[in-house]
């Protein structure tokens, strides 16, 4: 049998979702169920001054109406994982955070109330009903001007401010600043993203009397945290009376890790009401209550000596948390941005400082790549400013200043285990033909358009993470993952992952990883995860973490799979354990033609007839837990080109191509297919997308799809993907993660290639998205005599 | 309301609402869940369906609407024996999905283009109405073509 670990094996997932047969939240229903319907707040900023719900209470088919005040002392506040301190040593400012507002509303679709009905349109209909008085107050919208708002978000910040946070050595980077040949400055805005899975939020809630159990089926990445959150931090429920269940996830991108207050809600109300609780979130309130990404604003400054070699950085950002620090915000530009600032490059000093902001807008937090994509962003712009700066191309500004020796310890208290930056900047180069640039921009002219060339080669640091650093940094959890391997007594396997699935092929991937170690076929092992009453443990899927650990966790089961059943053949094959070799799924005696296979040794674990019972246990069921070392850093370099209508300002990505190594790779198939998905992504958020707020109002002006472009079909270019490999060092896979890589490299080189192309026209810098709007106007401007200086 | 109409090759007779949305009488009535809900705007794509042929979008009309109408949803696609279509095994082969919520309306915005023989650039004109987050849209055109090819 050929090892299953680089094999492009069609999806054991796909036929379900091929023929309809998926199970998504709101697929699933239960006899008696009630609907939920969550009344929101209309304003940004507003007290609640009265709430009167008997005129809805009484309408039909109504069962019961919450309000804030009715859950208010019941409950605990949603918490968040990852306490940042300050630099002036003090915590971060952690205001309440309640299930449904108390008090006050702090940004549209804040949830005010939840009404419970026989129908889902009984439940929407009563809810028009309530009549609530609110007193508007003015609304913190702006990022960068919010610390300096009249208004305060919540009384426990006055100034707005969560934590001023800072990392590095700021003496040196003053120092080699003060010796620089050349200084390069940007101002950057990295944009708010809405990151709209294609299936919204949901959950349905059932309560038992029978034995005082919870289930809660709900739209997630990590049922294990959701439910240690909710019982522990929340609603105070014994965690073992509580099931959660995620079944198939129609996409989660990060907002779906967080533990949010209408699941929690539907929870304990499901007891209250004795009947289960359906709700299903529509488009409208995805892009108003999920958890929103990015949304910074940085002054980033490179200095550079004579040659272009990168002296020193210095980073400063704001960040926006929204109204109310969601279930990792605090961690998204902080630990996970300011670490990445050394990128590919040896930069000897680096110093980054961030404020992080409330305002009155959807809270912020992880959205594919969370911290990493703004720091490629930062560091990538700024490279390749540097670069005309210097009058050096952008290929080589780089190629100066690329890491070429591992282990690395960074200025920014990362150390890259291995890499090789050239090799990748060589293939992506060759890959790209860039030689054939100028001809090619020649073209464009002819036809009246701009032809720009871009580059990033973004660093990430991925397998979140070592549990006891993550700790010293603030972590209110372990970052491990769980796994078991449970071998039937036919000889076929199930796998319980902690690791969540949903859309990235852990059903196959995994499987490959478990047939290549077992020895068996794909067809002979199932993958089970999203089910805290089936899987023992788990942490979950985000930080392009679960192959680099939750498959660790797997292998190191199939490991303590493989020694038990050595002691099982050495038994029956009357040899010693020692001598007894494993492979291609035959347990043989070292150097002889005696051999059982693993099927024979799995039945021989649950018949136990001649079995060595006096020193071993019957059956063949493992369990791990496997904590990293190390995070992964998966790196590339992308480079593409784009081709700008002076006419119109519309920019067309004319070629991409991304050359990443990820370490090892088990299906590259389904590597592609992540690759493809986060370069979308990625352009999604240079192109086309912008979460826009009106600054005074505080209303979400996006929120349909005729008003956030998402990125379509036809905005899009086949890509041009090809890998380089060095191992992980430290996992047994030696897999790195590619999760988020696409979304991390493409906004840096597509606004490298639009402002490459646009400085033909005298435009110096544009922020994202670089739609044709913005470019126009940027094109005019620069044509008016005052900005031509 | 009394509605007849064919949903996947039988006949149906239903009781509805008037103001029953096509998408809500499969899913809730039908028990169809593979046509899903993806927005509030006929924006998405992922109720797509077709009617008489043609791809439609069932959450931006009436179930009423269809009276008479043979509708296809997924779940109508594959064999008896359970064999996939050539459409629905072409995305399989070519890994035009991942997690797999948009991948029902694309196939059945794909099956719309029977019989035409299309550029990559036209497919994605075409695929223009239905959205996916997760592939970046790259495997789906392949899919299509194959799938195409296939439906020859």
């Amino acid at each position: 049998m050929a090892d299953a670990i680089g094999q492009r094996l069609e999806r054991k997932e796909d036929y379900r979702f091929l023929t309809g047969a998926g199970q998504y939240t709101d697929d699933v229903n239960f006899p008696n169920q009630s609907y939920a319907y969550f009344l929101r707040s209309p304003h940004a900023h507003a007290v609640i001054k009265s709430i009167d719900h008997a005129k809805a209470s009484a309408a039909p088919g109504v069962v019961k109406i919450f309000t804030g005040a009715d859950l208010d002392g019941k409950m605990g506040g949603l918490p968040c994982g990852w306490l940042i301190t300050d630099v002036n040593g003090q915590p971060m400012k952690e205001p309440p955070h309640p299930v449904l507002a108390i008090g006050k509303v702090r940004f549209v679709g804040d949830q005010v109330a939840l009404v419970i009905a026989d129908t889902f349109a009984e439940a929407r209909e009563a809810a028009e009903l309530i009549e609530i008085d609110y007193d508007v107050l003015p609304a913190v919208v702006d990022t960068g001007s919010a610390s300096a708002s009249k208004t305060a978000v919540h009384d426990i910040a006055p100034d707005n401010v969560c934590y001023v946070w800072a990392l590095g050595d700021k003496a040196a980077v003053d120092a080699a600043f003060a010796k620089a040949f050349k200084v390069t400055k940007l101002h950057i805005e990295n944009n708010r993203l809405i990151p709209n899975a294609m299936e919204t939020r949901g959950a349905n809630a059932h309560y038992s009397r029978a034995d005082e159990s919870y289930t809660l089926y709900v739209s997630n990445q990590n049922p294990h945290v959701e439910r240690l959150l909710m019982t522990a931090f929340v609603l105070g429920l014994p965690e073992h009376k509580v099931r959660v269940i995620a079944p198939d996830v129609g996409g989660g991108f990060g907002s779906k890790i967080y533990l949010y207050g209408e699941e929690t809600a539907l929870v304990w109300a499901s007891k209250q009401v004795n009947r289960p609780i359906k709700w299903t979130g529509d488009r409208s309130e995805a892009f108003l209550s999920d958890a929103h990404g990015r949304d910074h604003v940085t002054e980033a400054e490179l200095a550079l000596d004579k040659d272009g070699n990168f002296l020193a950085l210095r980073v400063n950002t704001t960040a926006n948390m929204g109204a109310y620090l969601s279930t990792f915000a605090s961690c998204i530009p902080t630990i996970l941005y300011a670490t990445l600032l050394a990128g590919q490059y040896k930069t000897p000093a680096i110093h980054c400082t961030v404020k992080a902001v409330f305002t009155n807008t959807a809270p912020v937090d992880a959205y594919r790549g969370a911290g990493r994509p703004e720091a490629t962003y930062v560091v990538e712009r700024l490279a390749s400013a540097a670069a005309r700066d210097m009058g050096l191309s952008q290929e080589e500004i780089r190629r100066r200043n690329f890491i070429t020796t591992f282990p690395y310890a960074t200025p920014v208290a990362l150390t890259y285990d291995t890499g090789d930056y050239v090799s990748i900047m060589n293939k992506a180069n060759k890959l790209a033909d860039v030689a054939g640039f100028d001809a090619r921009k020649k073209a464009s002219g002819a036809k009246g358009k701009l032809r720009g060339l871009g580059y990033a080669s973004y660093i990430e640091a991925c397998g979140l993470a070592p549990s006891n650093i993550a700790g010293a940094l603030g972590a209110r959890a372990g970052l491990f993952e769980a796994g078991e391997v449970r071998v039937h007594p036919t000889g076929k396997v199930t796998v319980f992952t902690g690791s969540h699935s949903h859309g990235q092929g852990h059903e196959t991937t995994f499987a490959q990883v478990v047939s290549s170690k077992l020895g068996i076929p794909v067809e002979d092992i199932d993958i089970v995860h999203g089910d805290t009453g089936r899987v023992p443990f788990g942490m979950g899927t985000y930080g392009s973490r679960s192959l680099a650990v939750g498959g660790s966790a797997i292998v190191k089961a199939a490991d303590k799979i493989i020694a038990k059943g050595k002691k099982i053949a050495a038994h029956l094959l009357e040899a010693a354990d020692t001598d007894i070799e494993f492979t291609n799924g035959e347990f043989k005696v070292t150097g002889t033609d005696k051999k059982k296979t693993f099927a024979e040794v799995a039945l021989t674990a649950y018949v136990p007839h001649n079995y060595p019972l006096d020193k071993l246990e019957p059956g063949l069921n493992e369990n791990a837990f496997y904590d990293p070392t190390n995070f992964t850093y998966p790196a590339g370099t992308y480079i593409t080109e784009v081709e700008i209508d002076s006419e119109t300002g519309e920019v067309k990505v004319d070629k991409f191509t991304a050359v990443d190594d990820f370490g090892n790779i088990i299906n590259p198939m389904i590597v592609e297919g992540q690759v493809h998905g986060g370069i979308t992504q990625g352009i999604g958020q240079a192109l086309l997308e912008n979460a826009v707020y009106d600054k005074e109002s505080g209303q979400l002006l996006s929120a349909t799809y005729m008003d956030y472009a998402m990125p379509r079909a036809d905005n899009l270019p086949n890509y041009v993907l090809d890998t380089t490999c060095t191992p992980c060092t430290h996992n047994p896979l030696g897999v790195k993660g590619c999760g988020e890589a696409g979304a991390i490299g493409a906004p840096a080189a597509i606004m490298n290639a639009v402002v490459d192309a646009l400085a033909a026209v005298g435009v110096k810098d544009m922020q994202m998205p670089a739609s044709s709007h913005r470019v126009w106007e940027a094109m005019q401007q620069a044509k008016m005599p005052a900005a031509a200086e | 309301m009394q509605l007849s109409l064919t949903v996947n090759g039988k006949a149906v007779n239903a009781e509805v609402e008037p103001r029953t949305l096509l998408v809500d009488f499969l899913r809730n009535q039908r028990h169809l869940t593979g046509v899903h809900v993806g927005c509030d705007t006929a924006q998405c794509g992922a109720c797509t369906i077709t009617m008489d042929g043609r791809a439609v979008k069932s959450c931006n009309m009436l179930a009423v609407q269809a009276a008479g109408c043979s509708v296809t949803t997924i779940e109508g696609l594959a064999a008896e024996d359970g064999t996939m279509h050539p459409m629905q095994a072409a995305f399989k082969t070519h890994h035009g999905l991942q997690c797999g919520f948009c991948t029902p309306g694309m196939v059945m915005s794909a099956l719309e283009l029977k019989g035409r023989k299309l550029s990559d650039d036209e497919i994605r004109a075409a695929l223009d109405g239905n959205m996916c987050r997760c592939t970046g849209y790259q495997n789906i055109v392949k899919s299509v073509q194959a799938g195409l090819t296939a439906m020859k």
